[in-house]
């Protein structure tokens, strides 16, 4: 048998943060004095919270202790379906941290930040080039914001025309985030299933498609993998009908040069500059999900805008039909910036790595159907839907198989995702995986298939390896511990 | 550079793999009519090299901290950041992983979400805190969005002291869904004028911020009082975290949700962003709560571990009755902030607020010493509003000029406002660059 990533090492205990420390030590060395004391408002006055006191050597063991029961993509594969976890170069990580950039003021004079302000203008190019839209907005915060922005852009074009429209379709393979964003809008998603190709048809769009209904929100290429092939039709129902269409680019890693958006008639879309454009996903955020839209929705885009003239750089608030603004200022530079890098790194190689993440998805799409279910035999975009028919007799999940999958040193799939096939194994591996790594994850999915059969119990318990086993989901929802217990309610000890 | 590993061999034993003949082929799932027509017209690819030259250019046009003496805040502080933080945030375990689904190997970021909740639920005196939402602004969108969920009232009164940047993303956030929104003025005090409350009806939630945008404490308890007479909840809004260090919590005043930005504790400016969205609220409200969670379980063999919870209130759950639609929040800034509050301590935070709040009254008193009007007599923390005589406008550029940003000009906000400005101090604003400031206005001002 082969040598896996995932055997087993020296995982050390740590403590809560609330069952360390002792009163007067400090982890931080605190700024000299330099002024006297003023009397306060005794009224006002608090005692401020009771937080540990540390020292700064438990401050940096404790972080780092719990930075090894951590999986990241730097250490190891994370083929994690619809999330695009590729490689975060470390160049960009340097660049968001230049102290121009990141000890900058967001309400410094446009004359003091001129940098930011053209990165930011570029970096809107760049975008509208690889989208093939006109303009674009940075300023959501993540692709859910973008989302929202999108359907706030839906609801203000209607307005301008003098009209309210109630309903918006969702496909079925949508991300939750889709009919969550469309009904904070007052949309009411109206479901629309794929067909047996794992796409939408023009007939099931133009069968949900009226004169009350705002648009459509499509992901293309979808979560099953697929490129919306009857999109160009799914657009014309919709336009005819005086909707607009949205398109979810969190899927964009597939067809970066290979489809102008613009071009097929998509309306609204955002990208997810944590995915597509490299940054890291920090654990959950942050992340950027710039908005993009062509021209006769350019009116509607959140504000400020940025504005170039002859060289130089401002932030314009003058569009009356503007939605607003998302974000206390202009959205996640920091993230901005590491994408922007990403960007000038590669060029028109961007093309590449689209190819790239296609070829990675299809080969092991070819690799893995053998021992897996897959969910639409024909060739995948980015990603490929597998699930645990083949092994649901032998009373193997694919909550099993994946939790085995760990033992050897991969992170999971996505799974139970898309809803639309039972036991959805949805992988994703990125261009930046190479062949020696998809063969061993092929073979580690292997050795799960072969233990499915011969040693069920070994992955009903699985993972034996990390720190912790299968957690108790169930009693933690049903009666939730969120805080430090005897912390919040004075009881602490010492 | 391209991050790409694959060699021309390697591609074409995956396509033999695959039987398709070249990489084109694999797009065969695209129709013609779908294909961009020629090459992304982009710059580059650069170098390594040249892209470290490209970005030093674009950052050494940005004034900032040594060179420049910024006395800005308004809802981004500059604070001390220790090396420690950025030294423990290069774990890349931390940043590179994804959203904790899989809790066997997410233990670290779990573990340090749920201490981060610990923290904010005692910095703010609540009973529970999320995982984080985007920012001050949204989470002041979100938690009055979350009031009309657990009232069923969609009318709102925001204190015009609130940041204007955040009544904005309010207004954005809340308008389609037919809310109504009153704005509360404010008295010559600098506070939230809250005498209207008592005869408005039907409201659902009353929101305030403390410290207010003109740097003032706001009479919390007296908001709270007011607002559960009318049956609204009190939301309170912050964008300084480090205030309450020195004054009472949000919570121990009374209000329900409470919700800022948490950028001043160990979070990089970053011209605005990424920030923090903090975000609490009592413990009957939790299952309305928007965001992620992290809760306390045990595994197997009963040892104790952490899963994210209660998501069933979340969008990949509940899709459109979902509580938000928030997926990717901002988890690294989180486990940032709590780094940050553990390095402090409960004692060095005392004394960094104490010290930020000395600073800026040795200020406040300098320039009132020299003639300057400070208009608002309401107790402020790190910021207050400065009242310069007329003309300002060329002085504050003549300061421009000398690398000294003289606070945020309040004209484009307030009407009324031409020469107000706030200024902000912190820790990093020294005595020597305080009485610079003075002196250089004196200049300015002979008159004064
Ligand atoms: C298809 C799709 N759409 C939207 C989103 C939401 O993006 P974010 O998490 O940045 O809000 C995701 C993220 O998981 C996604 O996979």
């Amino acid at each position: 048998m082969k040598e896996f990533a995932g055997s087993s090492g020296l995982v050390l205990n740590e403590p809560l943060l609330f069952d360390r420390g002792k009163r007067g030590r400090c982890g931080m060395s605190l700024p000299r004095r330099d002024v006297d004391h003023f009397p306060v408002d005794e009224e006002l006055e608090g005692r401020g919270p009771d937080f540990p006191d540390l020292a700064e050597t438990e401050v940096v063991r404790h972080y780092t202790r719990l930075s090894t029961w951590n999986f990241g993509v730097d250490t190891g594969m994370y083929p994690l379906g619809s999330c695009t976890m590729k490689y975060n170069p470390k160049t960009n990580e340097k660049q968001a941290a230049l102290a121009g950039f990141a000890g900058a003021h967001p309400l410094l004079p446009e004359e003091l930040s001129q940098g930011a302000l053209k990165m930011m203008f570029e970096l809107e190019r760049f975008l509208a080039e690889i989208t093939g839209m006109d303009a674009v907005s940075l300023q959501p915060a993540a692709g859910a914001q973008g989302e929202l922005a999108g359907m706030l852009v839906f609801h203000a074009y209607h307005g301008s025309k003098g009209r309210r429209r109630s309903k918006i379709i969702v496909p079925d393979t949508a991300h939750g985030t889709n009919p969550a964003s469309a009904a904070l809008c007052g949309f009411s998603p109206v479901k629309v299933g794929s067909n047996d190709r794992g796409v939408l048809s023009v007939e099931a769009v133009a069968a949900a498609m009226d004169e009350d209904t705002a648009g459509i929100m499509v992901t293309n290429p979808n979560t099953l993998g697929f490129f919306e092939e009857n999109i160009r039709g799914i657009v014309d129902i919709v336009h005819a009908k005086g909707g607009l269409v949205y398109a979810d680019g969190a899927n964009m890693n597939a067809v970066l040069g290979m489809v102008s958006m613009g071009d097929i008639g998509i309306d609204v879309l955002h990208l997810n500059l944590h995915k597509t454009f490299s940054t890291p996903h920090g654990g959950g955020g942050p992340g950027a999900g710039p908005l993009c839209v062509r021209k006769h929705l350019e009116p509607f885009l959140p504000t400020p805008r940025i504005v170039e003239e002859g060289g130089s750089y401002r932030l314009a608030s003058d569009f009356p039909l503007s939605i607003g603004k998302l974000h206390a200022f202009h959205g996640n530079v920091g993230i901005m910036i590491r994408a922007y890098s990403y960007i000038l790194s590669l060029g028109p190689e961007l093309k590449r790595v689209s190819q790239l993440a296609v070829l990675n998805a299809n080969y092991l799409k070819e690799k893995l159907k053998t021992i897996l279910h897959l969910a639409y035999d024909r060739p995948c975009m980015h990603e490929c839907v597998f699930s645990d028919k083949l092994q649901a007799p032998l009373k193997i999940s694919t909550l099993d198989m994946v939790k085995r999958l760990i033992d050897y040193g991969f992170h999971p799939p996505t799974i139970y995702f898309p809803l639309v096939v039972p036991g959805a194994i949805m992988i994703e591996p990125t261009e930046t995986e190479c062949k020696e790594e998809l063969d061993l994850f092929v073979e580690a999915f292997r050795e799960i298939v072969k233990e499915a059969g011969e040693n069920p119990e070994l992955l009903h318990n699985a993972p034996w390896r990390p720190k912790v086993r299968r957690l108790d989901e169930t009693s933690a929802a049903r009666n939730p511990r969120l805080t430090c217990a005897g912390v919040i309610n004075g009881e602490r000890k010492s | 550079m391209t991050y790409l590993p694959h060699t021309e061999e390697d591609i074409s034993e995956m396509l033999q793999v695959i039987g398709a003949s070249s990489l084109d082929e694999l797009f065969s799932g695209v129709p013609e009519d779908c294909r961009m027509a020629g090459g992304l017209k982009l710059p580059g690819p650069v170098t390594e090299w040249e892209l470290n030259d490209m970005m030093a250019a674009l950052a050494k046009t940005m004034a900032v901290a040594p060179e420049y003496k910024v006395f800005l805040g308004a809802g981004s502080y500059h604070h001390y950041i220790p090396a420690t933080i950025s030294y423990l945030l290069g774990r890349s375990e931390f940043s590179t992983s994804y959203t904790p689904y899989q809790p066997e190997i997410s233990q670290g970021t779990l573990q340090a979400v749920f201490e981060y909740q610990t923290f904010v639920s005692l910095l703010l005196g609540m009973d529970v805190a999320n995982a984080s939402l985007y920012d001050g602004a949204s989470a002041l969108a979100e938690g009055l969005l979350m009031a009309a969920r657990v009232n069923g009232l969609k009318k709102v009164a925001l204190s015009s002291l609130i940041h204007p940047s955040y009544r904005q993303v309010v207004r954005t956030y809340l308008q389609p869904a037919g809310f109504e929104i009153i704005e509360l003025p404010h008295t010559p005090e600098g506070r939230t004028e809250l005498a209207g409350l008592k005869s408005l009806e039907g409201l659902g939630a009353v929101a305030v911020q403390s410290p207010n945008f003109v740097g003032c404490m706001e009479d919390l308890a007296a908001a709270a009082d007011l607002a559960h007479s009318t049956g609204a909840l009190l939301v309170a809004s912050f964008t300084e975290p480090l205030a309450f260090g020195l004054y009472r919590s949000p919570g121990s005043l009374g209000a329900d949700i409470c919700c800022g930005e948490g950028q001043s504790f160990g979070i990089a400016q970053s011209y605005g962003g990424p920030g923090l969205g903090m975000f609490a609220c009592l413990k009957r409200y939790v299952r309305s709560m928007p965001g992620r969670l992290v809760g306390r379980t045990e595994d197997r063999d009963g040892k104790p571990g952490f899963v994210l919870t209660l998501a069933t209130r979340e969008q990949h759950i509940r899709r459109e009755k979902a509580t938000s639609n928030i997926c990717t929040n901002s988890g690294l800034c989180a486990v940032t902030a709590a780094m940050y509050m553990a390095s402090l301590g409960g004692s060095g935070l005392r004394e960094l607020a104490r010290l930020n709040y000395d600073k800026s009254e040795y200020l406040k008193n300098e320039l009132r010493k020299a003639g300057f009007g400070i208009p608002f007599s309401a107790p402020t923390f790190n910021e207050f509003v400065v009242e310069l005589p007329a003309g300002s406008q060329a002085v504050y550029h003549r300061l421009l000029d000398r690398k000294m940003v003289a606070g945020l000009p309040l004209c484009s906000f307030y009407p009324g406002m031409d020469d107000r400005y706030l200024l902000c101090v912190t820790e990093t604003r020294t005595k020597m660059d305080m009485d610079e400031l003075v002196s250089r206005l004196k200049a300015d001002y002979p008159v004064a």
